[in-house]
């Protein structure tokens, strides 16, 4: 019997999970995976954090845990603790309950179910993205029926911020359109607004009635301060208005696989907080029915415990600071090696990525010749980086630079 | 909790003072109504939100038999202990990455080899397409979006009556929705004439949502001479099958048995879809894990279709959750381990056929004029019970007995501490009828 999807055609690789595909495939020992936004040690090895082994053997230990379904938005102390941390524990939009917090499968999750509420409920259904942005934030909305604009975000030729273009194209958009906000250490470019443009960012977004969503997925990661990250999000919250939180603790708490993450809606009122999250709900059911307890369960365990969370902010640190670290040494020895073109931007960038500034065929020239595997846009990441293979990838740069138009 | 409000009231004494500007702007936005002031409260879920209503009961007589999640017979739900020998071996060990967009390759090669059988030609010649799923809701969910986007011309299917999330994932993936006769009321059995008619009236080619084993919620499965009918006749209509096993093993206690009406398409040469879940074979139900498959014609159709699958996980949450996949891995390919996960699921099954007798019986001693013998005839997790949303609801106010409005029973939540009690309220509610 034929079948009935015979018309389906094979897709693409994914861009971004498609190099470690190719990573793995390939045979060389000098091979390098700076591809997917992983943390790895300096020995290059995966790394669950300690704080998370402590708290999975306490609840393998604990005999009264079960593996019921937990409620569809999720375990409530887990959101609540959830809240605290993008919000700040003093944050007036908490003390008033006007926070709906839903439990949702890490960034991604939290970005679609949001997506989907608000393609339901919210008067426009168009949203501005940044451009460059993590190549799945497109489909994500794409698929929850959102059409996509992007605003100006990188400039290529400072490799920095294009604060004016972002400006212009915020300042064009029409009023209530939501825009996708990079809360802090923007993927892939590693490129975030200071605090004061920051502040202007917000007074334009409000006087347009422009509706933020932030997606926070390193939160600690970047500076290595959970507040310091968390900045950008409460100065938001501080001024009273609305706004849309996707967080992520795939990368803060090495959780990656466990897909953990919230999505918080702040609101103007308790009263609609509550009739949000009824309504959130009723997206997730048909989706997944219920997120997954795992990894949930252990940042709650580390999140209520002070010895726990203090332990975790200094093993967050440790990693925050490699990475600082690693992003020194890397333009350091481009400096030494003398190779063309100025790098301060590696130090300058924050947080997991470095938009190298490396074009598509300088980025494949590396990976035949040299088997360094990044995406292709140029993006690298520190974590993938150590203190032994920095000069292998300096090498790999500098022929790139002047072999390679 | 005091360290952390301490770091925050040192990082807001940092902050700066907010320019005359922005705190003109900030009180007009505190003024400003809400973006969701229109936002309706949305409806309990009429399954979930029985459960939420029990727990806030304080009566001591309370008993739920709501929403299907297995008690043992002290009403306690049951962590498998195979389950917690797989727990242990993972807990503390270095893993904890990304696993790929179509989830574990082991669990998914072993969770196959359940539905389609160990030695499947199928599984030898890489025939499937499977990624691992957010259990069943989200197999099914995944299949209805790939069946919108490569087949937008199409239907699906449902029987009446069904899981009522059935209809939300289906809508939600925009296709469009028809019914087929399945339960009979008069009979509380199968209205097979009803459903054979339906398939036949049906437009060749239609999609079809078909409950593998242990129906939900009615219990009300074909038999296997009636699983064979209907196979020829989806033949003859070219009709697709698309399974919703949610129950395999904890039916009638027997995971092969219980996939018996699988294994009939398939030796009928059918190209089926099938959603696998582990919720509550192995008791895994909050980890989510299950399995979507769908049966191509070659290998390399069945790479086309993964890669496709997996197109639609990636913009709803990246990569499926790993720990119940580790879980379920761990079981299934530790030769030990899987035969006690087969002998704890025939335990739990067999208990709950143990409890449909008992319920059954003492109806029947109480002297109820009405029939009871659908309670041991229908199988699995759930009693359509035929009660009415009226009976039903006498039974929450004056007896604190929760249940689904539509007369559903969840079994697994009798006990022989219960049953006594649930039989003589049920005979109250419905000895006048």
């Amino acid at each position: 019997m034929e079948s009935v999807f015979s018309n389906v055609d094979r897709a693409p690789e994914d861009p971004i999970l498609g190099v470690t595909v190719a990573y793995n495939n390939d045979p060389s020992p000098a091979k390098l995976n700076l591809g997917v936004g992983a943390y790895r040690t300096e020995e290059g090895k995966p790394l669950v954090l300690d704080v998370v082994r402590r708290a999975e053997q306490q609840l393998v230990n604990d005999p009264s845990r079960v593996k019921e379904y937990i409620p569809i938005a999720g375990f409530a102390d887990f959101n609540k603790l959830s809240a605290k941390l993008i919000l700040g524990a003093d944050s007036p939009a908490i003390q008033e309950s006007r926070v709906a917090t839903i439990q949702c499968l890490s960034g991604t999750g939290s970005l679609r179910v949001g997506a989907e509420f608000l393609k339901k409920h919210y008067h426009q259904s168009v949203i501005f993205i940044p451009k460059p942005t993590w190549g799945n934030h497109p489909k994500v909305f794409n698929l929850a029926g959102l059409s996509v604009e992007y605003y100006r975000y990188y400039d290529p030729s400072t490799r920095g911020l294009d604060f004016q273009g972002l400006l212009e194209d915020l300042g064009a958009a029409p009023s209530g359109a939501i825009v996708l906000l990079h809360a802090c250490a923007h993927n892939p470019t590693g490129v975030d607004p200071t605090s004061e443009q920051w502040e202007q960012i917000r007074q334009l977004i409000r006087s347009k009635s422009l509706l933020p969503f932030f997606d926070s997925a390193y939160q600690g990661f970047a500076s290595g301060s959970l507040d310091t990250d968390a900045h950008s999000v409460r100065t938001f919250v501080a001024d009273g208005g609305e706004c849309l939180i996707a967080q992520s603790y795939a990368k803060n708490m090495g959780l990656y696989g466990e897909r953990v993450g919230a999505l918080s809606i702040v609101c103007k009122s308790a009263d609609v907080a509550s009739k949000v999250e009824s309504q959130v709900k009723l997206v997730v059911r048909p989706m997944y029915s219920s997120p997954p307890i795992h990894g949930a369960s252990i940042v709650a365990t580390i999140l209520k415990s002070s010895d726990m969370y203090n332990d975790w902010t200094i093993e967050l640190k440790g990693m925050a600071d490699r990475i600082i670290s690693m992003r020194q040494q890397l333009f350091d020895a481009l400096q030494a090696k003398g190779t063309p073109g100025d790098w301060s931007h590696i130090i300058k960038q924050i947080g997991m990525f470095t938009f190298t500034g490396l074009n598509k065929e300088q980025v494949a020239f590396m990976t035949k010749e040299y088997h360094i595997y990044m995406t292709s846009d140029g993006r690298i990441s520190m974590a993938g980086l150590s203190t032994r293979t920095v000069p292998h990838l300096v090498d790999a740069i500098h022929a790139a630079v002047t072999r390679v138009g | 909790m005091a360290m952390m409000a301490m770091k925050i009231r040192n990082s807001a004494s940092r902050r700066t003072t907010t320019t005359m500007a922005s705190r003109q702007i900030s009180s007009g936005l505190r003024s400003m109504s809400s973006w969701w002031k229109n936002v309706e409260p949305a409806p309990k879920d009429p399954i979930l939100g029985v459960t939420e209503a029990f727990l806030a009961d304080p009566s001591p007589d309370k008993v739920n038999v709501g929403v299907g999640a297995y008690r043992d017979d002290n009403g306690k739900p049951v962590v498998l202990e195979c389950v917690r020998e797989a727990e242990r071996r993972i807990a503390g060990a270095s893993f904890m990455e990304y696993l790929p967009m179509g989830g574990s390759v082991e669990m998914v090669e072993e969770t196959l080899k359940l539905a389609y059988g160990k030695n499947s030609e199928f599984i030898k010649d890489k025939r499937i397409a499977a990624v691992q799923s957010l259990s069943g809701t989200g197999a099914c969910r995944l299949f209805a979006d790939f069946q919108k986007r490569f087949r937008p011309d199409s239907q699906i299917y449902i029987p009446v009556p069904t899981w009522s999330n059935h209809h939300n994932i289906w809508r939600d993936a925009q296709v469009p929705q028809k019914t087929y006769h399945y339960y009979h009321p008069e009979t509380k059995g199968l209205d097979f004439s009803g459903l054979m008619d339906d398939v036949k009236n049906a437009p060749e080619g239609s999609f079809f949502l078909l409950h593998a084993c242990a129906h939900n919620p009615t219990g009300v499965d074909p038999t296997e001479e009636q699983w064979r009918e209907i196979s020829q006749l989806f033949k003859a209509k070219k009709h697709f099958a698309f399974f919703d096993m949610a129950y395999q093993g904890f039916a009638s206690g027997d995971p092969r048995k219980d996939a018996k009406s699988i294994r009939i398409f398939l030796e009928d040469g059918h190209h089926i879809g099938i959603s696998q879940s582990y919720a509550k074979n192995m008791g895994l139900y909050g980890q989510r894990v299950g399995c979507l498959s769908v049966l191509c014609e070659d290998e390399k159709q069945a790479v086309t279709v993964k890669s496709q699958l997996q197109q639609l996980a990636r913009p709803m949450y990246s990569n499926p959750p790993l720990h119940g996949a580790q879980i379920v891995s761990i079981i299934l390919g530790d030769p030990q381990l899987k035969n006690q996960w087969l002998q704890e699921v025939k335990i739990m099954a067999d208990r709950i056929i143990g409890m449909r007798t008992t319920l059954r019986e003492s109806l029947e001693k109480l002297g109820s004029p009405l029939s009871w013998e659908h309670v041991t005839k229908q199988i699995g997790m759930f009693c359509y019970s035929g009660l009415t949303p009226e009976q039903v609801d006498r039974l929450t106010s004056e007896y604190h007995i929760y249940m689904t409005r539509n007369g559903r029973i969840s079994m697994a939540g009798v006990t022989t501490g219960n049953v006594e009690y649930l039989a003589n309220a049920i005979h109250e509610v419905t000895k006048s009828s």
